[in-house]
């Protein structure tokens, strides 16, 4: 180690895979239902997709979780995007396709993706 | 990519209820769900609360799992981590508020406590030097060795006002600055991390938890006084700690940060490790510089200190551990922020190991000035079993008890010493009302007459006399002049003995003589043990109107002291009686007694 330079290469990068662990109350949530029709429908492939997205974008402030069934499972994969302050959006039969535009649009600039949402769907 | 990450503890603690092959456990039923990229398993050090161990924590939930075994490993894979659900049995219920979880901050254990030399544990792999870094690891040293000059880095640990964490409580800036002036060939940093005090356990916690915190601080200490080598003194007691540190120092010299001309500053510093056999006596500074020289650890004559003539005859400086795991944060946080918490001549925190008749039995970190109060009672979550608290005993066996009319005492360096304690290095036993203090203080001086090192003759004959002194009152053959005697003796071995081990020694017989002078007396004059736990003096009786003559005492009773016909009382012969209390343990209705 010859320079502080080198010691905060090694901060950030460290850094950056620890973000999981910090208090994130504040966080943007991305909730992927999991249970058994879930990912029979393909959750799995979605989830991924998000944390992967998350982190080519470093979006510190967004936790991806899952949760369980919520009983509307002919929609499923189902995912729920909370961002602090505003009303829940719920997208439908997602793919890990849509992805990458719900993060871009919805969590970097905060507009829903209107026609991913279960509302649309249902019309 | 992660998507989460489980923390579980590999402190020694959790260790010992099995976490190493929880970890494994959770590893295997991971990749048998394919979860294995997704979800990263972190080793960390001790989370303090020890009691609720093992103990897993999952983010990014922040879900805090207590008392995990290895059977419910699967459930956890397959319902939290797979499916999201997360498993409530197993929360710790402080953490659960009307089906929220909080956080693990807002519980009663931790939210009092202020984490400076425990930061890091529970919350990094230890055996990582990245996470240490990611955390502002190393920043410290970069301060000092670009920015400071030695005099500056003295300085502002002077100002910080912090002292030593190990017992005495002298201050660390003024050793520092004791030893940088003395010009010699080669000059020492010694890290004393040989943790004695039956029940005190922070220095371990922080060896397992943040090593390398140690190793910055150390050559912190080595820039600021001038010295290019260092010593860690640590007993073979605790190998997971010394693995730990060893893995530590390899990985802080393959990055440079350890080794010659460190930050290109021109500074060399390098550090190794001593083990030690795990006698008391070598947690004393002079005798652990004679045991690192390789010689029989024994206390030499101060002066000259070991400022000015330490080990190998040079220059040293000796702190404990906890000292050196707060000055990183120092120098980051400037010695004002250091200063403003605690009491006038006490700053900062000190760690404690909560330990006997106390509900959390583990390791919190307060500021000083906090009542015994809030320790025991809010932090420690009270006495199991409706007890009554009766005293807390600090400093271990060069310390002493405070009583429950003391309670509301806050805790530094002067108030304790002023109570006739010591702060010690931080042990804090809690004792409830079934606790007999001559008892306690027979238990530490049998400690102190097996760990006297033999050298000086008070200290060696000396606690030898007092225990006999105190055997002879708890086996009922004690007279008052005994009790003044007992005085006498701990008045001579305090000031005559060499070191700190003899000069401290009779601390728990002058402290319980002090403040539970009645208890000595009731042991002499009405040969009574109020407590109910010196063996001589107790007799154990039936109480005939409570006895259904069930018989299960006569039967388990090993030396056939009970007699009596079926459905009648039974009596107990007490001359026969050895008082191993099978009887009592056996009774169903409360119908045995002792007193």
């Amino acid at each position: 180690m010859k320079t502080l330079a080198e010691l905060q290469v090694i901060r950030d990068k460290a850094r950056e895979k620890l973000t999981v662990r910090e208090d994130n109350r504040e966080a943007v949530r991305v909730v992927v239902g999991m249970a058994t029709c879930g990912i029979a429908a393909g959750a799995r492939p979605v989830l991924n997709a998000f944390v992967d997205e998350a982190a080519k974008r470093k979006l510190g402030n967004v936790v991806v979780t899952q949760t369980g069934c919520i009983g509307m499972c002919q929609f499923e994969p189902i995912v729920e995007i909370l961002v602090p302050g505003k009303e829940k959006v719920t997208y439908a039969k997602m793919t890990p396709e849509k992805v990458a535009r719900i993060v871009a649009d919805h969590i970097v600039n905060g507009n829903p993706v209107m026609e991913y949402t279960i509302g649309s769907m249902m019309k | 990519m992660v998507r989460s990450h489980i923390l579980v503890c590999g402190g020694t603690g959790c260790t010992s209820s099995n976490s190493l092959k929880i970890i494994e456990v959770l590893e295997q039923e991971l990749s048998k769900q394919g979860l294995a990229e997704e979800v990263k398993v972190v080793q960390t050090g001790c989370f303090g609360l020890c009691a609720l161990g093992p103990i897993m924590i999952v983010y990014p939930e922040g879900c805090f799992y207590s008392m995990v075994q290895v059977e419910d490993i699967p459930e956890i894979v397959s319902e939290h981590l797979l499916k999201g659900r997360i498993v409530t049995r197993l929360l710790y219920e402080e953490t659960v508020d009307q089906d929220q979880i909080k956080s693990l901050n807002d519980t009663d254990f931790y939210k009092k406590q202020v984490r400076v030399a425990l930061r890091n544990c529970g919350v990094i792999n230890p055996e990582s030097i990245e996470e240490y870094i990611a955390y502002d690891g190393y920043q410290a040293l970069a301060k000092c060795l670009l920015e400071y000059t030695p005099e500056q880095v003295i300085q502002v640990v002077s100002d910080s006002g912090l002292r030593g964490r190990g017992g005495g409580g002298f201050p660390t800036g003024r050793k520092w600055a004791l030893t940088a002036p003395n010009k010699a060939p080669q000059k020492y940093v010694v890290c004393n991390a040989d943790e004695g005090d039956p029940g005190a356990f922070m220095d371990r916690s922080v060896l397992e938890g943040d090593p390398h915190c140690l190793i910055e601080a150390m050559t912190i200490a080595g820039y600021a006084i001038g010295a290019t080598k260092g010593f860690v003194y640590v007993r073979a007691e605790y190998p997971i700690a010394v693995k730990r540190l060893q893995m530590a120092i390899d990985k802080a010299r393959k990055h440079g940060l350890l080794g010659k001309n460190i930050f290109d500053s021109g500074f060399d510093f390098d550090l190794e490790i001593r083990l030690g056999a795990g006698a008391f006596v070598c947690g004393e500074e002079t005798a652990l510089m004679t045991s690192i020289e390789g010689n029989r650890g024994e206390p030499r004559p101060r002066p000259p200190y070991p400022a000015v003539k330490g080990l190998y005859g040079m220059p040293t400086v000796e702190n404990n551990v906890e000292t050196f795991a707060n000055i990183p944060q120092i120098i980051l946080n400037g010695a004002e922020w250091f200063a403003s918490m605690g009491t006038e001549k006490s700053k900062g925190t000190k760690v404690f190991a909560l330990g006997g008749k106390i509900k959390h039995t583990g390791l919190v970190e307060i500021p000083m000035g906090t009542t015994l109060r809030e320790i025991v009672e809010e932090i420690g979550g009270g006495i199991p079993n409706g007890k009554k608290f009766k005293a807390a005993q600090t400093g271990g066996p060069s310390g002493g008890c405070i009583p429950a009319s003391l309670i509301d005492t806050a805790i530094d360096y002067d108030n304790l010493i002023a109570l006739g304690c010591m702060m010690g290095s931080g042990g804090l036993i809690v004792m409830d009302e079934d606790t007999c203090m001559v008892d306690i203080a027979k238990f530490f001086l049998d400690f102190t007459v097996e760990e006297s090192c033999g050298k000086c003759t008070p200290c060696r004959v000396g606690t030898k006399r007092l225990y006999e002194k105190i055997e002879k009152i708890t086996n009922g053959n004690g007279t008052m002049d005994d009790i003044d005697e007992l005085e006498e003796l701990c008045n001579y071995i305090k000031t005559n003995s060499l070191c700190g081990l003899g000069q401290t020694a009779p601390n728990p017989v002058l402290s319980t003589l002090h403040f539970f002078r009645d208890e000595y007396i009731a042991h002499v004059k009405d040969k009574k043990c109020p407590a109910g736990v010196c063996k001589s003096l107790l007799q154990y009786f039936i109480i005939a109107d409570k006895c259904k003559g069930c018989t299960a005492c006569s039967r388990v009773c090993p030396v056939d002291a009970i007699s009596g016909s079926v459905k009648k009382p039974h009596e107990i012969d007490t001359s026969k009686c050895i008082k191993c209390g099978a009887c009592m343990e056996k009774c169903k209705f409360g119908a045995i007694v002792k007193r």
